[in-house]
């Protein structure tokens, strides 16, 4: 190679720094939204982001870990009834409640995960479920918080949070928008770290990284703790929303479960944006078809299929693939820092003999 | 020549019911490279696989540096200094060309191997590392894969099929490149189909036939036909 060229490693590319700078105005944007948006779409964002923050937590589990979990409403249920016995059983503030939920959710994990991870594939999957099913049936039994048929919170408790209603709309929104913050923030991190590097690499061959030194338990252990702590925050601020819970709701496979996926799998499952534009796409389509009631079904369905036979790695698989775009700045690109003369530098190789590839 | 380093004793191992390697023993010293010959299907990939962990075993039937490692998982065998390039490479598609070098490195043993050394070795792969590893020909995956494998500084390197689908050529720059890798004092064990590749960079071979060791002896006094009896088993 000549000497005219210096390389360094680079994570961001253009596009991603662009997009870091855009996200920033976003946030700053929707952290105002109490000032611009009226009551309906601010409930609906907070929706939105709830469930951009669950279908990313989704993600990590099973795009990068391998860990395709159906039970993870056990958490979101978890965290939920958490708050709810919290608030109402200790006095604890509902603010406080949420990240001692995620606390609760991360330990209760734990357990479940020992427990779970002697499953493999379709039984792993199964596995999950059953687990997400016996806590159903435990909060079914707590009479203090109504049993079978659930309980609302309290009017004191949510006065508390704030004393007007428009404050405590404000207020919900904002705790919204910070998790799902928090929620891509530590994804983000987590996958940049080299911890994310193992990960990527179990997913893409679990042996060779085994004995490259790799503790493939331990690295999905980690995974599956911390998506259950933060996935039981997220359960907790959603019943908060709600006001209501019951174990039908709390532990719903539907809501909880097949949405996420489908929000996943549409999106592009194993990159971080996948999950934010398929929970886009899932809200439009949401938002334009739920009039149609069964019908809205089975176009989410026939969505689902149609991307997974045309795109199998989901909306932005393709848009990448097309594209080479990166917006969060996860994998290294080498970048050339021209010092006098620059092109040809790459030519030298090209003449080399390709040989066939055998696997 | 027996020092103890690695010691395989009596080991046996089953896929399910199927008994793929009997009652196999092998010493490799410290510094030492020994080549596993046989022809296909005789056990050589089940043996590299029993001795980094990839198949379990019963503990006492190898030993590296006197300690029984037949019963650890294949990280734990990994983070003790023993490394393998495997069969077909096993790269990591969705990782850069460093990316995958770095991840060999993520153990953490202290040695001479880095990036810059593994650059030095395989000056092409500077070239190309940020490119996804998948993206480059048969030979310069190979050498992602041992340059991976060296990032882990072992005290002993496991090339299994280390020409295996490799056109003549990138066999030979594999070849040169050896002397660089293992002169350092590294102990190897190096799986081979060419025969006389594998006596040229050896001290010792093993020839395997139907999971049974058939031949061992010194690469520089073992003769020709002695080799193809124990290949071939005539």
């Amino acid at each position: 190679m000549s000497d005219t060229q210096q390389y360094a490693i680079d994570r961001f590319s253009p596009a991603s720094r662009i997009a870091a700078v855009a996200a920033l105005v976003l946030i700053i944007a929707l952290a105002c939204g109490p000032w611009w948006a009226g009551r309906a779409d601010m409930r609906l964002l907070s929706e939105l982001f709830l469930y951009m923050a669950l279908a990313s937590l989704w993600n990590l589990l099973a795009g990068y870990a391998g860990l395709v979990s159906v039970g993870q409403q056990a958490f979101v249920g978890f965290g939920g009834y958490c708050l709810f016995a919290m608030t109402m059983f200790f006095g604890i503030p509902p603010l406080m409640a949420i990240p001692v939920a995620g606390v609760a959710g991360a330990l209760i994990s734990i357990p479940v995960a020992f427990l779970i991870f002697r499953l493999r594939g379709a039984y792993f999957a199964i596995g999950t479920w059953v687990i997400a099913e016996v806590f159903r049936l435990s909060a079914a039994q707590i009479s203090a918080l109504g049993g079978g048929s659930g309980t609302s919170l309290p009017v004191t408790i949510v006065k508390s949070i704030a004393s007007s209603r428009a404050l405590r709309e404000a207020a919900s929104y904002w705790m919204a928008l910070a998790i799902l913050v928090v929620v891509l923030a530590i994804v983000c991190l987590l996958l940049r770290s080299r911890r994310g590097l193992a990960l990527t690499a179990i997913r893409d061959n679990e042996l060779a990284s085994q004995s490259l030194g790799i503790d493939i338990w331990r690295a999905k252990f980690f995974v599956y703790v911390l998506t259950g702590g933060l996935t039981a925050a997220v359960g907790a601020l959603i019943f908060l929303q709600k006001l209501r819970i019951s174990p039908d709701a709390a532990f719903s496979v539907n809501d909880w479960t097949a949405f996420v996926i489908f929000i996943v799998v549409i999106g592009g499952i194993g990159t971080i944006e996948g999950p934010i534009v398929g929970t886009i796409i899932f809200f439009l389509l949401r938002e334009t078809l739920a009039d149609l009631g069964a019908l809205y079904l089975m176009i989410l369905g026939l969505v689902a299929i149609v991307i997974m036979l045309r795109a199998p790695k989901g909306i932005w698989g393709f848009v990448r693939q097309k594209t080479d775009l990166d917006l969060f700045a996860l994998s290294r690109r080498v970048v050339t820092r021209k010092k006098h003369q620059s092109s040809h530098a790459n030519e030298d190789n090209k003449g080399e003999p390709h040989e066939p590839q055998t696997t | 020549m027996s020092d103890g380093f690695l010691e395989i004793d009596a080991l046996s191992s089953y896929y399910g019911d199927f008994q793929a390697l009997f009652d196999v023993s092998m010493q490799v010293g410290e510094g030492e490279v020994v080549a596993v010959i046989g022809a296909n299907g005789a056990g050589k990939t089940t043996l590299m696989r029993s001795i980094t962990g990839l198949l379990s075993n019963e503990a006492a039937m190898v030993r590296y540096r006197g300690q029984a490692i037949g019963g650890l998982r294949a990280d734990q065998i990994a983070t003790l200094g023993l490394s393998m390039v495997p069969e077909g490479r096993q790269l990591f598609p969705s990782l850069s060309v460093e990316e995958n070098l770095i991840i060999g490195g993520q153990i953490g043993r202290r040695g001479p191997w880095g990036l810059e050394a593994v650059y030095r070795l395989f000056p092409v792969l500077k070239e190309r590392r940020s490119q996804q590893s998948t993206s480059l020909s048969g030979g310069q995956q190979q050498m992602v894969a041992i340059g991976r494998a060296l990032m882990a500084n072992p005290d002993l390197l496991l090339f299994d099929e280390i020409s295996l689908g490799l056109a003549p050529i990138i066999i030979k720059t594999i070849y040169e490149a050896l002397p660089g890798i293992i002169g350092g004092g590294m102990s190897a064990i190096i799986v081979e189909q060419d025969i006389t590749r594998a006596i040229n960079v050896s001290h010792r071979v093993y020839c395997l036939q139907e999971g049974r060791v058939s031949l061992e002896g010194s690469s520089k006094t073992v003769s020709r036909e002695a080799i193809s009896n124990a290949y071939f088993g005539v």
